[in-house]
């Protein structure tokens, strides 16, 4: 299995990673795309190693409002995905989705029906991200139910970056932004496997 | 107004009159003010896991409630502050996304506040007061002069505890 050492990964496991998360990313932002009905663009993928004390600063500054989605991670690969969408994307996905309509304004929150609006997108996309990632490596993914949560975005990349704690000094993250400019849906995939799973889905492509 | 002095993630600092420190955006992850009433000498800590010895990982100690709170008591006497005299506040350890699995992941919040209370404890450092816990994220800032520590959350008044 190949060795994985997060501080001294190489340009060819960097590029394999990108690679992965543009795949993964191409798909969801195609379903996203799909399920809106608008053209929305997807950057090139960046993969990261970052520091915990920068990687608040990962959405426009750790007390940004976001929404986060998160799904754990089983089978072959364990670990983490997440989906991140600012606050005013998030609105303008609801507005889309439910006939220009959404009841939160910069201050108010989501109703019940808009949260679980948000929550199915978050679990359709992932699904769609992780399965043409397992479909790439041949390896199983099953998904958690999806976990939502709107706050800093400080707040809710702790969540990953505590993970991330237990085995390294750093985060490592493949990140995909996407975006839409007449609307503005703008937002992350990160895709957090386990050290471990970092060597699957590295193995699993033959490196 | 002094200025205001920012610590990030598993990162610490000190800081004295007029200045204030800060940490943006607690999540699961816990902010221990410890200060020196009488000096107005403070420091503060963003610890993100609860003990050292169980991660093999362990360089950065600001990032463990227990090598981050040993370390920062260390800075603080070397920075002037009495040990006899030192008290705390600690906020954060919140549950961001409600898990309902058992795994370890559940509830890493708590365990980071039981670690930060249990440590105080083993250094008698007396906890003055604490906003912990619950599903939502805060930011933190300390005011040495006053001893005052702001607590700030998305959609709810400010708190000073």
């Amino acid at each position: 299995m190949a060795e994985v050492k997060l501080e001294q990964m190489d340009n060819m496991q960097f590029d394999v990673l990108k690679e992965i998360g543009n795949i993964g990313a191409g798909n969801a932002t195609t379903a996203l795309s799909q399920m809106l009905a608008v053209k929305i663009d997807m950057k090139v993928p960046k993969v990261d190693l970052l520091e915990f004390k920068d990687m608040g600063d990962l959405m426009g500054g750790a007390e940004n409002i976001v929404v986060g989605i998160l799904l754990t991670l089983q089978g072959d690969i364990e670990g983490m995905m997440m989906f991140l969408l600012e606050k005013s994307s998030a609105q303008n996905i609801v507005r889309m989705l439910m006939g220009g309509m959404c009841s939160s304004d910069e201050e108010g929150s989501f109703s019940e029906m808009e949260l679980s609006a948000l929550q199915e997108i978050g679990n359709i996309i992932a699904g769609a991200y992780l399965s043409s990632l397992s479909t790439l490596t041949n390896l199983t993914i099953t998904s958690s139910i999806p976990h939502m949560a709107i706050d800093m975005a400080g707040a809710i990349l702790s969540v990953p970056a505590i993970e991330f704690g237990k085995i390294s000094d750093r985060a490592l993250l493949i990140e995909t932004e996407f975006g839409e400019q007449e609307t503005e849906v703008n937002g992350y995939f990160i895709l957090i496997p386990t050290l471990d799973s970092y060597s699957q889905i590295l193995t699993s492509l033959g490196l | 107004m002094g200025t205001m002095i920012k610590v990030g993630m598993a990162d610490m600092n000190i800081c004295l009159p007029p200045d204030s420190i800060t940490t943006l955006g607690l999540g699961s992850c816990v902010g221990v003010v410890i200060y020196d009433p009488a000096k107005k000498i403070s420091g503060m800590v963003h610890v993100m896991l609860p003990d050292s010895t169980k991660i093999k990982n362990n360089e950065n100690i600001a990032k463990f409630a227990d090598t981050g709170i040993d370390e920062l008591v260390r800075r603080m006497i070397k920075a002037g502050a009495s040990r006899a005299g030192l008290v705390a506040k600690i906020a954060g350890g919140a549950q961001m996304f409600a898990f309902n699995s058992n795994s370890e992941m559940l509830n890493v919040g708590g365990r980071n506040v039981e670690a930060t209370k249990a440590k105080l404890s083993a250094l008698r450092i007396r906890l003055l007061a604490e906003d912990t816990g619950l599903n939502y994220g805060r930011t933190i800032e300390f005011y040495p002069e006053t001893g005052n520590l702001l607590i700030k959350s998305v959609g709810k008044p400010i708190k000073t505890i």
